[in-house]
């Protein structure tokens, strides 16, 4: 890549927030430097020429995602858990090592690659126009469309569901109109 | 270092940044974040490979990263919204506390 | 012949049919019982008078045969049947008569029974049987009628099976004949393992046709018997015992414990006529042998040895018991000396007045209420004029009385048979002697039922009703009518057993030898009914009857006659003690060994189910408990890897990622 400074900038800004956001004691603190490192992140789409996922990734990771993240912090908070308390799962000396064991085989693999050493220092020209895309996704990808706007309406449905707070007086109204329905179905056989 | 490794060791921290989380913060909503970096590295290893690799001008590098993007939201939703499940019943998101699946 | 031959079969079956149904008629349905016996047995004489009629001379055939094989084993084959001949046909007659005029006596004798209808059930299968042996055409079907008219005989002779003399006279009966028929079944398995069948006339192949006989007569065995010797004495053996000749004798006074029409049908006119009708029937295959010889030996003793053993009796029907078996002998020395001819006649005629004196004596007990002792009853001669006469007329016919009665013509026959025997005239004599004595005990029996003073304490009934004297008359006559068919003059019955006409002849009744012999005859009966009377005249003016005055004059002989010559207790001593003795042995036996031995098994069985199970337990059970402790401790290791701490399982997921990647690269290369 001709411009290493800009890239290695926001390699460094995208891994210095997740690391900030995988350490840090303040879960909002987390949740905030999480949305940093996604914003990095969309930078270095940006300077793959991928416009539009860097668009989308901004959009939906730091504007929802990280949004999404923060409130349920908020929702989780009170409780037990004091800022003292340890943050770290137990055995953590093994978690680390095999975290350290997934990074180096990660990284061996790439280093030691043949193929991906061989590649020329200097890319192409791509562009990715959203037209394109937009195309592609309405011809070749519109199942695949229509199966994620399924599973979107899928997930919020469960969401939902599985976030809503019942109500008490909500149950007490609906047994009496089960008695009565069971009342007048021994009525009916009588 | 070949421009794709560059791209590509940058998705591996990345990788493993978010799995170190996941493996040993306490915290469900921090597990939840380092699943969503693991994902972007995903994100950012599909983008690398369409840029540096063969026909480019498929877009299908891209075509992923965007449906994958739109899984990931989906999935952060609803595991957000069983952790505020969880924390309703039980008054704690720290994972060590939830093992009633324990045999 | 040939289109009676057909229905033949009926004759015993109508009867037996009766048996079977009556069997299932409640005891109430008296009447319907009593109709159905004499309806089958009218039917059985209605087709033995056809039969007869068949048989007649001019005959188209000597003998109809209907053999068919009933049971194919291999080459051999079991062959059931009938034959029809003049010595079938006559006796057909005469069974299905007798038993038909019995059935009606017992109407009215069985009457306050309450077990009528088992009677008459058993009646009828006795009659079913006795046809059965008549026209049996094989010795092993005659067999089994045999054993089936013996199984009758019990069952009637215990018909009143509370009565413990009762059943123990029917066990005693049912013994005696078994013992004969041991010496028949050898005689019969014997005969059937040298002549092949035991079929009478096969077209040829018949046990009494030549080709056997000539092959039974060739060979000898030990002492120079002809094989056709020993066999006719084995099947005489069968006959002596059927027909109480002396040693096997003793069952049949005792079988005076049945009822009185049981008495004179079966013990009087048929069933002990059996054993003669089977030596009658196989007299082709006795014929010339010295078994014949030894038949004439046993009658005559038997009829002499009876004779005296009646005079000291008291019991009304023991003395006609001893009195048949007497007779028996007679016909038995009829058979050996005159052959079949004679011997025949004198049974035909003997079971018309036996019957008659049985169905008297029935009458005057009955009338006595079931009095049995002669000693009790006196002068009925008044107070049962029709008893008294039928009664009469067959003591006369019994003693053999001159010229009128046919007695007198049938032992006439015997007699003169046995005055003319080639090997000794012993029997002649013997026979003279038991002509006395049988008119000497009649005549005794007659003084003490009939004449004199009347017992006041008896309180006899006026005559019996009219079903119990029709049949009396009708035997009357018969017993005075039947004596004509053998006279020296017309002697038909002797013709019509072979087979040819017979022609009248006068000049035989006039002719030296026939007016000596009548002579003679009448005066030992003169005689014996003078000294009859004399010794009892004065006994019979008292009632109840003193002592017998022959008892003071010979006391020791007296004794010993009334105690019946201590046959029974000699077998007692002898035969049932050693059977006792060999039952208790066995018994113990059975106790100690097989006992042992089953409760050995038991035990060891017990003991090896006790090992079995001990095994199972530590075996099986111990092991499979072992296995499933092992399988919950196996569990128990593998469920610390369910800790349910989600990040856990992640770091795994890690490892084994990295251990995939680690075999991914290193297999690639």
């Amino acid at each position: 890549m001709p411009n290493n400074i800009p890239f290695y900038l926001a390699a460094a800004v995208t891994l210095g927030g997740a690391i900030a956001a995988m350490s840090l004691r303040n879960l909002v603190h987390c949740a905030l430097c999480a949305a940093g490192a996604f914003a990095g992140l969309g930078a270095i789409y940006l300077q793959l020429g991928a416009e539009f996922v860097a668009a989308a990734q901004v959009l939906v990771y730091v504007g929802a995602i990280a949004m999404l993240i923060v409130f349920a912090i908020l929702l989780t908070r009170g409780g037990k858990v004091k800022l003292t308390a340890r943050q770290t799962a137990p055995n953590r000396f093994v978690g680390f090592l095999i975290v350290l064991l997934v990074c180096a085989s990660l990284a061996g693999s790439i280093l030691r690659s043949p193929s991906l050493q061989a590649r020329t220092l200097a890319l192409p020209e791509v562009t990715a126009p959203a037209q394109r895309i937009g195309e592609n996704l309405m011809t070749a990808y519109v199942l695949p469309l229509e199966t994620v706007g399924l599973l979107l309406t899928a997930a919020m449905l469960g969401a939902v569901v599985l976030a809503i707070r019942e109500e008490p007086e909500a149950r007490l109204r609906s047994e009496p109109t089960a008695q009565r329905r069971q009342a007048l179905e021994e009525a009916n056989i009588s | 270092m070949s421009p794709p490794s560059q791209y590509l060791i940058v998705s591996a921290m990345l990788f493993s940044v978010g799995f170190a989380g996941a493996a040993l913060r306490r915290n469900a909503i921090l597990v939840l974040i380092g699943i969503e970096l693991m994902l972007n590295a995903a994100n950012l290893n599909f983008i690398a490979f369409w840029r540096c690799g063969a026909h480019p001008e498929a877009l299908t590098g891209v075509m992923f990263t965007i449906f994958s993007l739109a899984i990931a939201a989906a999935e952060a939703a609803v595991g957000l919204a069983l952790i505020i499940a969880v924390y309703r019943h039980r008054r704690t998101i720290q994972l060590d506390e939830l093992e009633s699946l324990k045999g | 012949m040939q289109s009676i031959i057909k229905l033949l079969w009926l004759i015993p079956v109508l009867p037996l049919a009766a048996a079977g149904v009556g069997a299932l008629l409640k005891r109430e349905r008296r009447r319907a019982s009593a109709l159905l016996a004499i309806g089958a047995m009218t039917g059985s004489l209605v087709l033995s008078l056809a039969a007869f009629v068949a048989t007649l001379p001019p005959a188209d055939l000597p003998r109809a045969v209907c053999n068919f094989d009933w049971l194919d084993f291999g080459t051999a084959s079991l062959q059931l049947g009938w034959l029809l001949d003049p010595l079938a046909a006559v006796m057909l007659v005469m069974v299905s008569f007798v038993s038909l005029l019995i059935f009606v006596y017992s109407t009215g004798y069985m009457a306050s029974d309450e077990n009528f209808t088992r009677f008459f059930c058993f009646m009828s299968l006795f009659a079913a049987a006795m046809l059965g042996i008549l026209i049996a055409n094989s010795l092993l079907l005659l067999f089994a009628c045999w054993e089936l008219v013996g199984l009758s005989s019990y069952l009637l002779i215990g018909f009143w099976y509370q009565k413990p003399a009762a059943a123990a006279a029917a066990k005693k009966a049912f013994i005696t004949t078994r013992i004969g028929d041991i010496g028949l079944l050898i005689g019969m398995l014997w005969l059937y393992a040298r002549a092949g069948t035991l079929v009478f006339y096969d077209r040829g192949h018949g046990c009494l046709e030549q080709s056997a006989l000539s092959q039974l007569a060739g060979q000898t065995i030990l002492g120079g018997m002809t094989i056709s010797t020993a066999i006719s004495l084995l099947i005489f053996c069968g006959a002596a015992g059927k027909s109480g000749q002396v040693p096997l004798h003793v069952w049949l006074p005792d079988a005076m414990e049945g009822p009185t029409p049981v008495s004179a049908l079966i013990h009087a006119a048929t069933m002990v006529a059996a054993g003669i009708y089977l030596v009658a029937r196989v007299y082709p295959l006795m014929d010339g042998t010295a078994a014949l010889e030894a038949v004439t030996w046993v009658g005559a003793i038997t009829a002499v040895f009876a004779a005296a053993i009646a005079v000291a009796q008291n019991d009304i029907k023991r003395i006609l018991a001893y009195s048949t078996v007497s007779q028996l002998g007679y016909m038995m020395m009829g058979l050996g000396v005159g052959g079949v001819a004679v011997g025949m006649f004198h049974l035909i005629t003997h079971a018309f007045f036996k019957a008659l004196l049985f169905l008297g004596a029935g009458s005057v007990i009955f009338g006595c209420h079931h009095e049995q002792d002669i000693r009790q009853m006196g002068g009925l001669r008044k107070l049962m004029p029709l008893t008294f006469a039928a009664y009469a007329i067959g003591m006369m016919a019994l003693c053999g009385v001159p010229l009128a009665f046919s007695g007198f013509w049938s032992k006439d026959a015997i007699l003169t048979a046995a005055r003319q025997w080639s090997v000794s005239s012993v029997p002649f004599y013997l026979g003279m002697t038991g002509m006395f004595l049988t008119a000497f005990y009649m005549t005794r029996q007659m003084f003490y039922v009939f004449f004199g003073r009347s017992n006041p304490a008896a309180r006899p009934a006026p005559e019996s009703p009219a079903v119990m004297t029709i049949p009396l008359m009708v035997l009357a006559a018969l017993a005075v009518l039947a004596g004509l068919l053998g006279t020296p003059a017309w002697p038909w019955f002797d013709a019509y057993l072979k087979g040819g006409p017979a022609s009248v002849d006068f000049s035989k009744l006039v002719s030296g030898r026939q007016i000596a012999m009548t002579l003679l005859s009448a005066t030992v009966i003169a005689t014996a009914m003078a000294f009859g009377v004399r010794l009892y005249r004065a006994t019979a003016a008292q009632a109840p009857r003193p002592a017998d005055p022959l008892e003071a004059k010979l006391p020791f002989v007296f004794a010993c006659l009334r105690r019946k010559l201590f046959f029974d207790e000699i077998y007692d001593a002898t035969f049932v003690r050693l059977n006792r003795k060999f039952a208790q042995l066995a018994n113990w036996m059975d106790h100690a060994i097989w006992g042992g031995l089953v409760a050995l098994a038991s035990k060891l069985a017990v003991a090896l189910a006790r090992r079995n199970s001990a095994f199972d337990e530590r075996a099986f059970n111990a092991r499979f408990d072992a296995t499933c402790d092992g399988l919950k401790a196996g569990g128990k290791i593998l469920t610390r890897w369910q800790s349910g701490q989600a990040q856990r399982y992640l770091r795994v997921i890690g490892l084994a990622f990295c251990a995939l990647l680690l075999l991914m690269v290193w297999g690639c290369k």
